[in-house]
């Protein structure tokens, strides 16, 4: 009976005080993982037989500024598509040194999804065959879906920023906005 | 630049030397959007491709990141613009999912029957442009006039034609007006026959079969460990449709068959996308039918009772307090959402369009994450049109229904 | 077949477009170059599409047979830039495409013209970030703007009818007077 619990006790018995931790939401567990067994985990859940995660649905990056140590979390999400079950792994990695092993030898789709964590979040997937920019223009030197950095482009000199309550000034008499 | 393998050596007995490169570029008549292609190529036959993608990058998640969740609508719309629809309901379905409201059964239906005309819009675009690409304009002609009575079914329901932004979370902001009714009929009664004359056009016609079969082809393995999904997959023999396997809005009661190819060359995939089509006018039919044997209240409800999202009638926001409060704060962005993350998927046109949605109980996604079927697959387009011509190319490339807008988020 | 049986009709009533004013006589006519030159240069544009994204899908649509634009003389759509007179770009250019926009219009011949279709096109539309050029004509010259999201085929026809008009009252010295000269300076273009 595959169920996220099975999965869980699969994964501990497996790879033990590499586990780090879980949580379940809304029929979905995540399990917290060790970063240096990545690919272990992922070839675990690819060959045992009663596992059989073989479809990588999803692979991404979400920046945590305030987790020091721990800020940058690769998840991926993979699907059994026989018994229709998903299941989700995280795994953290510290800011000055985001280095991760590749999936992208044992499931394909891992490619370009690789790229594009590297191109928004700065995440070093060791051993991916051409982890260039994807998305955002090959010069640009910052990784822009990190929190510190704005949406908007700072270089633009065009915008009226008194119109739109930005800054400047203005003088309704003696007030001053 | 992506790291292209420059002028491969060719073998001894060739006429050429080294392949030449060639740029399928950014702007391309038969590129669906804006996607580029270096291909090596030896006379007509391909040796090797490298895409780029990125030439029309719009930073979505980044929006999402500060934006409050009724103004992501409007983004999602611009995902698969050519079925707006589908990507509005999948967000709203998302949040109501996190939030946890209940919708009525009509609000349901109503969905459907959206939801299977956003993808019969999708489908016809990428059948006719198929055909335009492989020369014949004839059937993109017939075609586009009846997605106008697709357009100006979604203009009676929202008021726009192509970026929708249909429904609000919690279901809809007007009940479908008979307008809307006798225009949907009226598809539903002259379509068929439109799209039994397409399919008269195509289907067995020798040029276009010589053209597509045996084009593109990728087999279920590959196909699975490149993370396909939608109609692609299943022209390639696996039968993974969200809607079956993760029913959604009600889908479960409703039946409907999912088409399977074998090859999952480019005719499969036609020929899977016009099956689709017929299994959705089924669908709208049987939604319609449902919704005439709803009874009593249930009849009647095309919203839910969620006050922290669903913006109250006008003239309650004029008399009544309560309801002046939750307009405020609906409008100006300050409704505090839980925090938690959730993973919500859909079937769009193209696949399995999943929404990774992390909140920490700001106001505003944390992280918006759109899992966007056609980069995944795009993947995929130099293992298809290896040693395949120049024209094959462009076929594979028009028939795997790439969309430039969900490409690049 | 669409249409059941419907009768076949002749179209009697063809609009034939009027003749500019000139001096007539027997056997000769005589006229302004540049009236006779607009005349024919305005009801045989042909646009180039440059598609980004969803307001392409609405050119789609205007091409098609309800909103039809080949009645305006721009039934050949040649995606080449050498041949065409009209640059109708459409949808939204990000900051990696303006180096691919420039080169397509250094490439078109002279007399050009530029059709920003869109809000994204014009202005940078509904997306104000890193990625996104905040309108085309911070890298190319552009004659009309057709703002809306996306624009109705309406709209789009209404601004092939500006352009339209912009050609038919264009001088034919236009091209090399200094005004143009500075204007494509100023956009490093020369």
């Amino acid at each position: 009976m595959l169920n996220s619990k099975f999965v869980l006790d699969k994964l501990i018995e497996k790879f033990g005080e590499s586990v780090f931790g879980y949580e379940e939401q809304f029929d979905m567990m995540a399990i917290y993982g060790d970063k240096e067994l990545n690919l272990k985990m992922l070839q675990f859940l690819y060959d045992d037989e009663d596992l059989a995660f073989r479809f990588m649905t999803d692979l991404t990056a979400i920046h945590y500024p305030n987790n020091k140590g721990e800020e940058l979390v690769v998840t991926y999400l993979l699907y059994n598509m026989p018994k229709n079950f998903h299941i989700r792994l995280k795994f953290a990695l510290d800011i000055n040194k985001p280095d991760i092993y590749t999936a992208s030898k044992l499931h394909a789709t891992a490619n370009w999804l690789e790229r594009e964590c590297y191109d928004f979040y700065g995440v070093n997937f060791v051993g991916h065959p051409n982890l260039i920019r994807v998305m955002n223009v090959d010069e640009m030197d910052y990784f822009p879906m990190r929190k510190e950095f704005p949406l908007e482009d700072q270089t633009r000199t065009d915008k009226d920023d008194e119109m739109f309550g930005r800054g400047g000034h203005f003088n309704f008499g003696k007030f001053s906005v | 630049m992506a790291e292209v393998k420059q002028n491969i050596k060719l073998p001894k007995d060739s006429l050429e030397k080294t392949t030449q490169t060639i740029n399928l570029g950014p702007t391309h008549p038969a590129t669906h959007g804006v996607f580029q292609n270096i291909l090596e190529i030896d006379g007509e036959r391909i040796m090797q491709a490298t895409p780029t993608v990125g030439y029309i990058h719009r930073a979505f998640e980044k929006i999402a990141e500060r934006k409050p969740l009724y103004q992501v609508t409007p983004l999602t719309d611009r995902l698969n613009y050519c079925s707006a629809p589908i990507n509005n309901i999948g967000w709203h379905l998302t949040v109501e999912k996190f939030v946890g409201i209940d919708i009525p059964a009509r609000a349901q239906y109503l969905r459907v029957i959206i939801m299977e005309l956003a993808r019969i819009s999708d489908h016809l675009i990428c059948n006719s442009i198929l055909g335009v690409d492989s020369g014949a304009f004839t059937g993109f002609l017939y075609i586009f006039q009846y997605r106008e009575l697709i357009y100006e079914i979604y203009e009676e329901i929202c008021g726009s034609r192509l970026t929708t932004n249909i429904g609000r979370i919690g279901g809809f902001e007007r009940d479908f007006s008979e307008t809307a009714w006798a225009k949907i009929n009226k598809f539903l009664d002259e379509f068929p026959r439109v799209l039994k004359e397409f399919e008269d056009l195509f289907n067995r016609n020798r040029i276009f079969i010589e053209r597509t079969q045996g084009v593109g082809g990728i087999s279920a393995e590959r196909a699975l460990a490149y993370g396909f999904t939608g109609p692609n997959l299943r022209a390639a023999g696996v039968d993974y449709d969200v809607r079956v396997q993760k029913p959604y809005c009600r889908y479960e009661e409703f039946d409907f068959k999912v088409p399977v190819g074998t090859t999952g060359d480019c005719y499969d995939r036609y020929l899977v996308r016009n099956e689709e089509m017929w299994q959705s006018i089924s669908l709208i039919k049987q939604a319609i039918q449902k919704i005439g044997e709803l009874k009593g209240e249930e009849a009647t409800k095309y919203h839910a009772d969620a006050p922290d999202f669903y913006l109250p009638l006008k003239k309650d926001v004029y008399t009544k307090m309560e309801a002046l409060i939750y307009h405020f704060k609906i409008i100006m962005g300050e409704v505090d959402i839980p925090a938690g993350e959730l993973y919500n998927a859909v079937e769009g046109a193209n696949g399995e369009l999943g929404y990774y949605f992390i909140s920490d109980g700001g106001r505003s996604a944390y992280r918006l994450h759109f899992r966007r079927p056609c980069f995944i697959y795009y993947q995929a387009y130099p293992e298809l049109v290896e040693g395949s011509m120049l024209s094959d190319a462009i076929l594979t490339m028009s028939s795997l229904n790439l969309i430039a807008g969900e490409l690049d988020a | 077949m669409i249409h059941n049986k419907r009768p076949v009709t002749h179209n009697t009533n063809v609009k034939i477009v009027d003749m500019p004013e000139g001096v007539q006589g027997e056997g000769f006519m005589a006229m302004q170059f540049s009236k006779v030159i607009g005349l024919a240069r305005k009801n045989s544009i042909w646009p180039l599409p440059f598609a980004t994204s969803c307001c392409g899908i609405e050119f789609m649509a205007t091409m098609g047979s309800t909103y039809d634009l080949s009645r305006f003389g721009s039934e050949r759509l040649a995606f080449t830039p050498r041949q065409c007179d009209l640059l109708m770009v459409m949808g939204t250019i990000s900051k990696k495409m303006a180096p691919v926009l420039r080169q397509v219009y250094i490439q078109m011949a002279e007399p050009r013209w530029v059709v920003a279709v869109g809000a994204c096109a014009s202005s940078g539309g509904i997306f104000d970030t890193y990625s996104v050029l905040q309108g085309i004509d911070q890298v190319i010259p552009v004659d009309v703007y057709v703002p809306g999201c996306p624009p109705r085929p309406e709209a789009i026809i209404d601004g092939i009818m500006r352009v339209q008009d912009l050609v038919e009252n264009e001088s034919l010295r236009r091209r090399s007077s200094p005004e143009y000269v500075e204007l494509l300076k100023s956009y490093g273009i020369s």
